[in-house]
């Protein structure tokens, strides 16, 4: 006889049902907070809203954003990165996407994503640690001090952006849930909404999108999660409501809208790996020497710029991070 | 051979709209892409990238216009449409010109005229640039002897030729289907499907079967059958 998992039997209207109910939840949770809401609606939903944080809005007031994040108009620390290359707009930065679970078309994602509803949200940080936590996005924002970040993301398709992202270093996060001695990898995986995410619905890549660090990569300082972008919590289309940026690997790497952490003793598939391993590395440390089996690594375009400019080593992060891969062959693990 | 004459511009105005609707109507649509192109880049409305948008968009309509003047004679092969040969010239024509400036994007925009890099980046480094860069390579001559007079010129070499333009086809099939992620294939798939349809239509035995399925099926409207490689009855 053929085994079945449970998961195949649930038919995709009750499953897609309940993935409905459990955002009208949120919403109801809200609007609880907001103390407007009709009777009508509160009563449907009282038992789901009580496992919901109650102090969220669907769109988080500046009230209830930390300080780095409430920003009701773009604004950033500095108009340069450190290499003295000014920052990419607002507006390109949130219309120039690569979130195949909205569209493949990097214009058309933050149209596609404008349906996604990001809050509320859960991050769950499990596997071998001592004490596994699962945290809402008003838990990371308390918990964590949210700091401006100007990084430079270099796409594997070989066009690149300076962006100021608002964060925390991952490593505070791991560091609360304690990892254990055997614990090497931590994997990383992006939210399943295929009602929401239209992407998801075709086979493109395997869903959902996992990604994966080694340990003393993620522990890095310049490893961040970002919540935000221009002081101002990240927009749907850049992977609302918290993401990874790892600022030294091709933009591929840093997972949005994360609801998974865990750390592992065993090297984690990632998506894009799986989908064509011979193209995409599980490092895919950010290297002008090593080129994409189709296409030259060895230059970028700047998003708004014409003509190329050279690549650089770990993009630019060769000073910070390059002691982790010492004695590797980049070229086989790339 | 039916090619040698028709892929013509209307010669005199007199012939008048009536007779040349047809030709005007898919030359200046073939030609709407590159207006529309035009008039973004004119106000600014290219979107976040445009050298991308420039190069997604003179590309694919190299590739569809170009196809377009290949599907030319099987649909006259298949439907009997010969008003539709009238616009094989300047279809290719018109596919040559996007090329050219998908090309020119590359080069001017793109590499900023860094030859050192195009070198390396596109030619060492990525097959689907040496293949696109060939179809352009094929597709100039052809556009150059398009002209009646080149076609006096060549006699029978003219059609020899011209039969390039198919393998100018594949190698930019190819071209855009080596550029693709694998999650990006259908597109690209979906254009290789279109040109083999397309080329096998011409295989002689294909063609002649189709021709005979064809005629059969008119019967009753063509008085006399015309075989393949007979010239057209005069106009």
């Amino acid at each position: 006889m053929v085994k079945i998992s449970p998961a195949e039997i649930t038919p995709e209207h009750i499953f897609l049902n309940r993935r409905r109910f459990m955002a009208a939840a949120g919403m109801v949770a809200g609007s609880v907070a907001l103390a407007a809401c009709s009777p009508a609606t509160l009563n449907r939903s009282e038992a789901p809203a009580a496992n919901v944080e109650p102090a969220l809005t669907v769109a988080l007031g500046p009230d209830q954003l930390p300080a780095a994040l409430a920003h009701a108009e773009p604004t950033a620390g500095a108009a340069q990165d450190e290499l003295g290359d000014p920052l990419n707009t607002f507006h390109e930065i949130t219309n120039y996407n690569n979130f195949y679970e909205f569209s493949t078309n990097k214009e058309a994602v933050a149209s596609e994503a404008a349906n996604f509803k990001p809050y509320p949200w859960q991050v769950a940080v499990t596997g071998l640690v001592n004490k596994p936590m699962t945290l809402s996005i008003e838990d990371i924002y308390r918990r964590y001090p949210q700091e401006e970040r100007i990084y430079r993301l270099r796409c594997v398709e070989a066009w690149s952006m300076v962006i100021p992202w608002i964060g925390f270093p991952i490593a505070a996060l791991l560091n609360d849930v304690e990892p254990k001695p055997e614990a090497k990898y931590v994997k990383f995986i992006t939210v399943y909404r295929p009602e929401e995410m239209r992407g998801q619905r075709s086979a493109i890549l395997e869903w959902p999108y996992q990604e994966g660090l080694r340990l003393d990569e993620a522990m890095h300082p310049l490893a961040i999660l970002a919540t935000g972008m221009y002081g101002k919590p990240l927009t749907n289309q850049q992977g609302a409501p918290v993401r990874l940026v790892v600022p030294w690997k091709y933009g591929f790497k840093s997972i949005k809208s994360v609801v998974t952490i865990e750390l592992t003793d065993t090297i984690p598939a990632t998506t894009w790996n799986t989908a064509a391993p011979h193209e995409y590395g599980f490092y895919a440390n950010v290297n002008p020497q090593v080129d994409h089996p189709r296409w030259s690594q060895a230059s970028e375009r700047r998003i708004g710029e014409t003509g190329r400019r050279d690549t650089l080593m770990f993009n630019g992060y060769e000073d910070e991070v390059a002691y982790l891969y010492e004695g590797m062959d980049l070229t086989r693990s790339f | 051979m039916s090619e040698r004459t028709s892929g013509d511009a209307p010669r005199s105005k007199a012939q008048g709209w009536r007779q040349h609707w047809f030709w005007w109507t898919v030359t200046l649509g073939a030609l709407a892409p590159l207006a529309w192109l035009g008039w973004r880049a004119w106000q600014g409305a290219l979107g976040v990238d445009p050298v991308n948008t420039i190069n997604n968009e003179t590309g694919r309509a190299a590739l569809i216009v170009l196809f377009l003047s290949l599907a030319c004679t099987p649909l006259n092969i298949l439907f009997g449409l010969r008003k539709v040969l009238t616009v094989r010239k300047s279809l290719g024509l018109i596919a040559f010109v996007y090329a050219a400036l998908h090309l020119a994007n590359f080069i001017a925009l793109d590499y900023a005229f860094a030859f050192d890099l195009i070198l390396h980046d596109a030619v060492l480094t990525m097959p689907y640039i040496l293949a696109g860069s060939l179809a352009l390579l094929i597709l100039a001559p052809l556009a150059i002897t398009s002209t009646r007079g080149w076609m006096r010129r060549l006699g029978r070499n003219w059609k020899r030729l011209h039969q390039l333009v198919y393998v100018a086809g594949v190698l930019a099939v190819l071209h855009f289907l080596w550029q693709a992620k694998a999650a990006e294939r259908d597109e690209p798939l979906l254009y290789a499907a279109v040109l083999t349809f397309l080329l096998l239509v011409r295989v002689p035995p294909v063609r002649h079967w189709l021709v005979m399925q064809r005629t059969r099926f008119h019967r009753h409207k063509l008085p006399l059958p015309r075989a393949v490689g007979q010239p057209k009855p005069a106009e």
